[in-house]
């Protein structure tokens, strides 16, 4: 189990460390064939600025040999957003007053038609957390229902318990995205107050549940805003290392969602500790240099600009025409997002612009068949 | 040159590709095109097979053979499922056996392939399975009934050349099916000493698919490889590190 590793670090130390590597540290971490964490803490540090351009030159040859000129496209299906926790960042939190939802079958079947029609094979289940409406028997129910319409499906809901993965992904299930938020375990209670998100070591120990229950992808991932972003980073690696070295037939994905304003009763809720552009790229080639085979994914959170230059620094997959409500696409257009999109292309735009730069969109690379 | 012979079909080049990684279908189907290849794989994973496959429609040509690859499987079974598939969506028994439960090195299963090599074998499958350098494993794969062996040169991906040249050496020593080198060729020249080896054909997807110019790169193999299996079938002459001395030892015998 990752916590005993977790428990042998300590958050100031590792935050004192990122920020006192030097230039020599930084390159001694790119001149290396193979990269361990210590390099990695350089390559996050505020010491690695001056070397973006060879960082992102060697992010881009990286991906390239390992991915191709590729990028995978997925959307997310958001089914509910009832929610029984209070997250101080989120827009379905329990005490946000919103007008709750859940998809029924024939709605979710309606979603269903309007994502294929964008052309999509990867799809994306969300929901918020609430035991009794979106458990696990709403969620095999909805699995079993879109499973004929796509090559591959995955999930950003609660966590689960061992033999409840096992059971999905016997539906169907590819691949489960549960980010830890913060790796901060003093402040975490802060963001999450109430419900049962605010228990720190179980969600931390859900990439091990994934990892016992043979779940084909584990996605980790850190929200960037709540905490300093390089020493949340340096724990994401941490732990991406330990569970590499545990459960070596799983793949793994990263995400870094930056933290978006949300819509509240009283106007809009903003983030102090925001990540700026030049720093996104960084973390994006700190990890691309620290591990060749990892997935990175971007949302429709990040801007267009950003996004179109994003596909050559070494991300592997992105979103593309995404609704972040429950029955966005189809069923309800108008009901509230759980965080506000930048970027409201098109996936036809989205791929044409990936086209553009030398890339091919993919949109199918998985098969039921490979269970 | 002499043709290549699997399973009963010929094949006049000895180069196979891969086609993965490439930035659009078009550049793949112009590099496929300037390899001279009749043999080129194509991910089950990747195929749309509900709708008019984007992939397949570049590689309609008449003198090319698809070998649909198992990418992806993690165990035998899940390798038969997709090979089952492959053969009734693609109307071929070809099929490239990738069963790799590691999804960071892609390094084969022995046990599993095996496995379902036999049993694919029985299928009536035409079974060319990625391997390890193995020459064991390569004598196990011939009496369970495979086509060909595809012991790799190197990690896939990884561009490093032949780093199991003493084993392919066994292996292309030994065998009674044809030896296709397979994995970690990164330039012509890796492609030109496989060959010299006496391998009987190489396939090759990372180099070609991510060079600045795949079809020109494409073409650079083809060359590589006619040179190398040329010099093969010529005989290459033994290495010494000095000439021969022409006192030998033996001069004094009455011979």
């Amino acid at each position: 189990m990752f916590y005993p590793v977790f428990q042998q670090y300590n958050w100031q130390e590792v935050a004192d460390s990122i920020y006192a590597q030097t230039s020599e540290d930084v390159l001694r971490a790119l001149q290396r064939p193979r990269r361990t964490l210590e390099d990695f803490k350089a390559l996050v540090s505020p010491a690695a600025k001056p070397f973006l351009e060879r960082m992102a030159v060697e992010s881009r040859a990286l991906t390239r040999q390992r991915f191709g000129k590729t990028i995978q496209l997925y959307v997310p299906l958001y089914l509910s957003n009832v929610c029984q926790n209070i997250c101080t960042y989120c827009a379905f939190s329990m005490d946000n007053h919103i007008p709750r939802k859940t998809l029924t079958d024939a709605e979710i079947l309606q979603e269903v038609q309007a994502i294929k029609a964008m052309g999509y094979e990867h799809v994306l289940l969300v929901t918020g957390e609430a035991s009794h409406e979106v458990g696990v028997a709403y969620l095999q129910n909805a699995i079993r229902l879109i499973k004929p319409f796509f090559a591959h499906i995955s999930l950003e809901v609660q966590p689960l318990q061992e033999d409840e993965y096992a059971l999905l992904k016997a539906e169907g299930l590819h691949t489960v995205l549960m980010y830890q938020e913060t790796y901060h375990e003093a402040n975490y209670k802060q963001y999450h107050p109430k419900g049962r998100k605010s228990n720190f070591v179980y969600r931390l120990a859900t990439p091990d549940r994934l990892g016992k229950a043979g779940i084909h992808k584990i996605g980790l991932g850190t929200l960037i805003g709540l905490e300093d972003w390089r020493t949340d980073a340096f724990f994401t690696a941490l732990h991406l290392q330990y569970l590499e070295q545990t459960y070596w037939q799983t793949k793994y994905s990263v995400s870094f969602p930056r933290l978006r304003p949300i819509a509240q009763e009283q106007g809009h809720k903003t983030f102090s500790k925001y990540m700026n552009d030049a720093e996104l790229v960084q973390l994006i080639c700190a990890y691309r240099l620290l591990r060749d085979d990892l997935e990175i994914s971007m949302s429709t959170r990040e801007q267009e600009r950003f996004r179109d230059h994003a596909v050559q620094l070494g991300i592997t997959s992105m979103s593309a025409g995404s609704k972040t409500n429950p029955g966005g696409y189809a069923v309800a257009p108008q009901s509230l997002e759980q965080f506000e999109i930048s970027d409201e292309r098109s996936p036809a735009v989205i791929a044409a612009m990936i086209k553009a730069q030398g890339y091919e969109p993919v949109w199918k690379d998985w098969d039921q068949t490979l269970c | 040159m002499a043709a290549l012979q699997i399973a009963g079909n010929t094949f006049n080049s000895r180069l196979f590709l891969g086609t993965g990684k490439f930035g659009s279908s078009m550049e793949m189907e112009a590099a496929v095109l300037a390899s001279g290849t009749e043999l080129v794989t194509v991910a089950l994973k990747r195929l749309d097979l509900q709708q008019q496959d984007d992939t397949l429609q570049y590689l309609q040509h008449a003198h090319l053979q698809l070998l649909p690859n198992t990418s992806g499987a993690r165990h035998a079974k899940e390798a038969i499922l997709a090979a089952q598939l492959a053969r009734e969506a693609l109307q071929t028994n070809w099929l490239k056996l990738e069963i790799h439960p590691d999804p960071k090195y892609l390094l084969p299963d022995a046990v599993e392939t095996l496995k379902a090599t036999a049993a694919l074998a029985k299928m009536g499958f035409i079974v060319l399975p990625y391997i390890h350098a193995d020459p064991v494993l390569c004598k196990q794969l011939e009496d369970a009934g495979t086509a060909a062996v595809m012991p790799l040169g190197a990690p896939i991906g990884t561009n490093k050349g032949l780093r199991t040249l003493d084993f392919l050496e066994i292996i292309i020593a030994q065998s009674k099916v044809p030896v296709i080198v397979d994995a970690g060729i990164g330039a012509p020249s890796h492609a030109a000493h496989a060959m010299e080896l006496g391998a009987d054909a190489v396939l090759v997807n990372t180099a070609i698919a991510t060079a600045q110019d795949p079809a020109k790169m494409a073409h650079a193999f083809k060359l590589a490889v006619e040179a190398g299996r040329s010099a093969f079938e010529a005989t290459l002459p033994a290495v010494r590190d000095h000439a021969m001395a022409s006192s030998p030892l033996t001069a004094f015998l009455d011979v």
